[in-house]
């Protein structure tokens, strides 16, 4: 009897990566119903956050486009209430005061006529009057807070002198305007109406407001020149340094009496509110993924089980356990990675429909598509893993056992 | 002839309580060799099986196969050995369902890292040695059930084993198919394929050169008849 020598050199088992793909995949394509099913809680956690992510990007990405467009540079600078004692009201040359500042691209005053109401025409009670207001403004205002006409002309030099106005969208609505040529009530006096405005998301109050020139005002209207709103475009790399001067240089007395504010701000802080949003349906799609993790282990435990007799098979054609594990792994992150790309489509389609919907540019960022393949791979390998370990642990001889 | 088997002292013991599965073999098996182990059933041949085909270890004792102690080998270096130097055959042919006929057989060459395409070349050879050049691309459902079993031996030879472990192949085959698969074993062993056979089947055993009786997982008798070759 020769005493055997301890191993010539092993080659050791060894199987191809296209080959584990191919098992991998295998031991889906042999179940599909139930891959299917499976795979449904991955799609629909990455759809969700896919969605969410997506539609929230494209929305921003409207708003952005919207600041762009509008300016961030835009300053709006009103009368502020003081502490004790009645409002100071902003000097007549508050406009020019603040113009004279370096850094000052335009500014335009408006001032509220007081006591004075528009209505559709003489027969309205004058106390009704419909949350609307009588404002004067220089004629730069247009270009100033970046306003559109919708129909009609702007003020000029000459209809800046005559009974002639231009509505805000909602005061034209109010008064039943809708085409320039008709007459309003203003004060005692029907105004030709010569123009409406688009609606001023950087300038708000002008929807509500019966813009006439700031002769006219004075003239007829005995509006006292004390301007109530200055707006202010302050070129880009000047803000920071500019700001802190309006207040002073309009009112050098009582700078705390001046409220400057940027009205852009309060357009960026919609998207803050937003964003808690966004963080609620994130943490509804994570678990949306964590019911998806739970449904591909169960699945891979139940696989592993009824397919003892194989890995038995497979370990008696040479697989070592690692083999094994892999294989079942694999066939994890396939399934896992089949709801992901079908939850990165349904997303990506979810949010290209709201997006078009809302008349927004459609975004589907990169870091959506970098959370949804991870979130994926990170569902396959952690739900795959214990049924992997699982497998590998059958014991070689399961195939012969009958 | 040096010997390509050989077990000494094996003792399989399973579980608590212990059943004593083997309770001490000696066998040794020559190059070349058609073995046939029968018994009753319970004598522990299905052991014996699983522990020449190292899917299964010796509570005690030692095994060599083909010049490898194979007692202080890792589970990887057993993997290794089996996937280069045994081949198996089941009772129930253990095919993959839904696969043709000749990636079944390719797959008996997965684990030696081939490239498919090689695998898929020797396993046309292998179809071809086993008589189903006609059914390479047959699914198992579509084949008889000799024709599986011819399937899974064509897997167990593809990759040219030294020894071929069959756990009673003709076992769910009817007479005429299971009589084809003991002549493709007698074919396989002519072309140098040392063989060991589990064997209910009288007349399948009658035939072999040598036939090892196992009772209560001990050797009885070892019947080594000569045939002039
Ligand atoms: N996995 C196991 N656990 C416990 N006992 C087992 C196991 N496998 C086999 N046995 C026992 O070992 C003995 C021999 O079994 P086996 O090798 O399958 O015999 P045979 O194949 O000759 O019918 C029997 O008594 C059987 O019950
Ligand atoms: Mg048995």
């Amino acid at each position: 009897m020769t005493r055997p020598q301890r191993a010539a050199p092993f080659i050791p088992s060894r199987i191809r990566a296209g080959d584990l793909l191919r098992l991998g995949s295998a031991g889906l394509v042999a179940k599909p119903a139930r891959a299917v099913l499976s795979a449904l809680g991955v799609a629909i956690g990455v759809a969700a956050m896919v969605a969410v992510l997506g539609i929230s990007a494209s929305s921003q990405a409207r708003l952005d486009a919207q600041l762009d467009a509008l300016g961030t540079n835009l300053f709006s600078a009103t009368s502020a209430p003081p502490v004790t004692g009645p409002p100071v009201p902003l000097p007549p040359n508050a406009s020019e005061r603040a113009g004279r500042l370096p850094g000052i691209e335009q500014s335009a005053a408006v001032g509220t006529v007081a006591a004075v109401g528009v209505y559709r025409n003489a027969l309205v009670d004058p106390g009704r009057t419909g949350g609307l207001t009588v404002t004067a403004a220089d004629l730069t205002l247009i270009d100033v807070v970046a306003g559109t006409m919708r129909t009609g002309h702007w003020l000029d030099q000459a209809t800046s002198r005559f009974p002639a106005t231009v509505l805000g969208t909602a005061a034209a609505q109010r008064l039943g305007v809708s085409a320039p040529g008709g007459l309003v009530r203003i004060g005692d006096q029907n105004v030709l109406v010569i123009g409406i405005l688009d609606p001023v998301p950087l300038a708000p109050e002008l929807d509500y407001a019966a813009l006439i020139g700031m002769p006219v005002a004075q003239t007829m209207y005995g509006f006292d020149g004390s301007p109530t709103r200055l707006y202010l475009r302050i070129e880009e790399t000047s803000i920071r340094a500019v700001r802190p001067l309006i207040a002073p240089a309009v009112q050098p007395g009582t700078p705390a009496a001046v409220a400057v504010t940027r009205p852009s701000d309060a357009l960026a802080a919609v998207d803050a509110v937003d964003e808690t949003l966004t963080g609620m349906l994130v943490g509804l799609g994570s678990i949306a993924l964590l019911v998806g993790a739970v449904g591909v282990a169960n699945t891979m435990i139940i696989s592993v089980i009824e397919r003892r007799r194989e890995i038995g098979l497979r370990r008696a054609l040479g697989a070592t356990r690692g083999h094994i594990r892999l294989q079942f792994l694999i066939e994890a992150l396939v399934l896992s990675a089949l709801g992901g790309a079908a939850g990165a489509v349904i997303g990506s389609l979810a949010t290209a429909g709201v997006a078009l919907a809302s008349g927004w540019p459609v975004v589907v960022p990169l870091v959506v598509v970098v959370v949804g393949v991870a979130s994926t791979l990170a569902v396959g390998a952690i739900a795959g893993l214990y049924p992997a370990i699982r497998a590998a642990r059958t014991p070689p001889n399961t195939a012969l056992s009958s | 002839m040096s010997a390509l088997l050989e077990l000494s002292d094996v003792v399989r013991v399973y579980g608590s309580p212990p059943v004593t599965a083997l309770a001490g073999v000696n066998l040794a098996v020559a190059t070349g060799e058609f073995v046939a182990v029968v018994g009753a059933s319970g004598s522990g041949k299905s052991t014996l099986l699983n522990i020449i085909g190292t899917l299964d270890r010796p509570t005690s004792g030692r095994l060599s196969i083909d010049g490898v102690d194979t007692i202080d080998l890792t589970d990887a270096e057993l993997s290794a050995l089996r996937a280069r130097r045994l081949g198996f055959v089941f009772q129930q042919f253990h095919l993959r369902e839904g696969t043709s006929a000749r990636d079944n057989v390719a797959e008996g060459l997965l684990y030696t890292g081939m490239p498919r395409r090689e695998r898929l070349a020797l396993a046309l050879t292998a179809l071809r040695r086993v008589g189903l050049e006609h059914r390479v691309t047959h699914l198992p459902h579509q084949l008889s059930g000799g024709e599986r079993q011819r399937v899974a031996i064509a897997r167990a030879v593809v990759g040219d084993p030294p020894l071929l472990l069959a756990d009673e192949p003709t076992g769910n085959l009817d007479s005429r198919s299971g009589n084809a698969v003991v002549e493709l074993l007698h074919e396989l062993n002519a072309a140098g394929t040392t063989i060991v056979v589990i064997t209910h089947d009288v007349q399948l055993a009658g035939q072999l050169p040598r036939q090892v009786r196992l009772s209560d997982g001990r050797v009885v008798s070892d019947s080594s008849r000569k045939v002039a070759s």
